[in-house]
């Protein structure tokens, strides 16, 4: 009763999430109902709820498809190797650990402003940026192998150059947002314990090993957990720009196939189907890294 | 005293290291956005010839006549602007109206519609679903289909949720005492002293649409709808500049050499906006990382 009460009182709070709810419901939550097309043939004309079952009829396709393992391969490869080098974890924690060494302000201040703008670039201008700077005959990297008397590289045409853009060029335009967090959780270190370590002689090497490592350790946990979560949404926006007829052998990820499959083909049950396979396999990797990381260290995400 | 002098010399090689490695780090962010600047305004046998470095080789705004001169950019350029206000007013207003009673803590099952939220972080029903809702509701080809899917998400609603947690509880019951409604209670003092989670929402909203292709290249065909990230895409990765902007050259080498100098006007004119933002973007963008790690 007293709780009946006191949601009348608040009659106009509940009032207000009716709207954000209807439109969760609508564009979350109805696609969620429509991923069942994965287990049916679904014609538009009879609909999600009329089309026939077909079971796991599109997964089998998927799995016995030519290209299974090679599009398994990429998406794969393309994230551990983006996960280990890029993004979030060496490098953004190196940068930010050396930022939070400066001693001059200004300086800091500076840096920061140059090292965080890439990020509001967007991954078309990104793109563009990459394929001109990589052009075989104008582009600046090609010039400057050309005065070193080196031939000029087709990048864009050449599948092994394929991973190398990708991880080097989401390093200069994500390392210096990601630092965001880092130097939040290094601002919250104690600042005495630095100033103990000092009389004790410690020196920075030492002081960033034994105190900043330590004390960032529960965030770099937590944003690990997230990026092995989500290892196999690999980024679809650069690797659809980037790919190219010929370096497609490196370039077809799982959400480019998707794509190609559902959208232009309009195959909306198989590329449901690969769609949910990759969903359920971000799943299992987010419960897995997880449990092991609340094993390990005792803080997990949930 | 007697410390520090006896400290410095392991401390000096290390702010050597750390001056050369940030100072080479800032420089690889720094240049390449430079030399897009520079490059756009000089001439494209310079840039054909490797000529160009440092700064800017036989000045010419070619580049940029054509890229004016030319409907289809205009277009665009109107078009992304709209569909960012859209956006932003769409995305503030329903995030505002999701967060601020889920921060209520007298709110009766607020913990359930919270819920409601949150599962969407970790699960979706995938580009096709979406793709055939949309079809379904009759907006392929309509701004709806690039605006609303995308609007709002539930990290939006959790950043502003914790900062809405944050103003005293005092203030509402002084309110309250007062025969303040909850409604006019939002409306004249929680929204004034929200300003900067607003701002935050706003700038989420306005940087995800601008910058933004793949809503617009899977919902909509028709070229005036076009927003500028897609013309874009046509000129940078397809290398198709638009019919007007090559129309009184005539062989194909000075074609492409020209297109060459089209494309780095192009990064400059879209990255425009936003570089003009920038300042406001940094402080706001790096508030809500903050409040949204908080959280978590």
């Amino acid at each position: 009763m007293r709780k009946l009460k006191a949601a009348r009182k608040n009659w106009e709070l509940y009032l207000l999430l009716i709207l954000p709810v209807a439109y969760f419901i609508i564009f979350r939550y109805v696609p969620m109902y429509g991923v069942q097309i994965a287990f049916k043939d679904f014609t538009p004309r009879a609909g999600i709820w009329g089309s026939p079952w077909v079971g796991l009829q599109y997964f089998r396709e998927f799995f016995e498809s030519y290209n299974f393992w090679t599009i398994i391969k990429n998406t794969v490869l393309l994230s551990l190797l983006n996960l280990l080098i890029s993004f979030p974890i060496p490098i953004p924690i190196i940068i930010a650990i050396l930022l939070n060494q400066l001693a001059r302000e200004k300086l800091k201040k500076f840096v920061q402003t140059v090292i965080y703008a890439p990020y509001f670039i967007s991954t078309v201008v990104l793109a563009g940026m990459i394929i001109v700077f990589l052009s075989p005959n104008s582009g600046l990297i090609n010039h400057i192998i050309g005065a070193f008397g080196g031939e000029p590289v087709l990048f864009m045409s050449e599948a092994g150059w394929f991973r190398p853009i990708y991880i080097m060029s989401t390093v200069w335009q994500e390392t210096g947002f990601a630092t965001i967090i880092y130097l939040a959780a290094l601002a919250g270190i104690d600042t005495h314990l630095h100033e103990a370590a000092v009389v004790d002689g410690a020196n920075k090497w030492q002081r960033i090993r034994h105190i900043d490592l330590t004390g960032i350790l529960p965030t770099i946990t937590v944003l690990f957990i997230l990026a092995v979560g989500n290892l196999m949404n690999v980024g679809f926006e650069k690797a659809f720009l980037l790919q190219t007829d010929l370096n497609i052998d490196a370039s077809e990820i799982i959400s480019t196939y998707v794509y190609k499959i559902g959208i232009q083909r309009a195959q909306y049950s198989f590329s449901a189907a690969i769609g949910l396979f990759n969903a359920a396999i971000n799943l299992v990797l987010l419960l897995i890294v997880n449990r092991a990381a609340k094993k390990i260290s005792g803080n997990g995400l949930f | 005293m007697f410390q520090m002098k006896r400290k410095l010399k392991s401390d000096i090689a290390f702010d050597v290291v750390n001056f050369i490695v940030l100072g080479g780090f800032t420089l690889m962010i720094l240049y390449p956005l430079y030399f897009i600047v520079i490059a756009s305004i000089s001439d494209p046998n310079q840039i054909y010839a490797g000529n160009v470095w440092l700064w800017p080789k036989s000045i010419t705004f070619d580049g940029y006549r054509r890229i004016f001169s030319d409907n289809t950019i205009w277009i665009g350029y109107r078009n992304s602007l709209f569909y960012a206000a859209l956006a932003a007013v769409i995305s503030s207003v329903l995030t505002v109206m999701a967060a601020y009673p889920l921060s209520r803590k007298d709110l009766y099952g607020r913990n359930a519609v919270m819920m409601i939220f949150v599962v969407t972080l970790f699960f979706n029903g995938g580009i096709i679903p979406t793709y055939l809702l949309v079809k379904d509701l009759h907006m392929i080809n309509t701004i709806w289909a690039v605006v609303l899917p995308g609007a709002v998400d539930a990290f939006a609603i959790i950043i502003a949720r914790t900062f809405f947690q944050s103003l005293p509880d005092e203030l509402r019951e002084a309110a309250a005492i007062d025969g303040c409604t909850n409604l006019r209670y939002i409306w004249s003092i929680v929204v004034p002293l929200s300003k900067p989670i607003i701002a935050v929402l706003v700038l989420l909203a306005v940087v995800r649409q601008w910058n933004g292709f793949f809503d617009a290249l899977i919902y909509v065909n028709d070229s005036s709808l076009y927003p500028l990230q897609l013309i874009l895409r046509n000129i940078l990765i397809q290398n198709q500049p638009s019919g007007d902007m090559l129309t009184d050259i005539t062989t194909l080498v000075a074609q492409q050499k020209v297109t060459e100098l089209i494309k780095f006007g192009v990064i400059i004119v879209t990255a425009l906006p936003l570089l003009t933002l920038y300042p406001l973007l940094q402080r706001y963008f790096v508030k809500g990382v903050m409040i949204g790690s908080v959280k978590g």
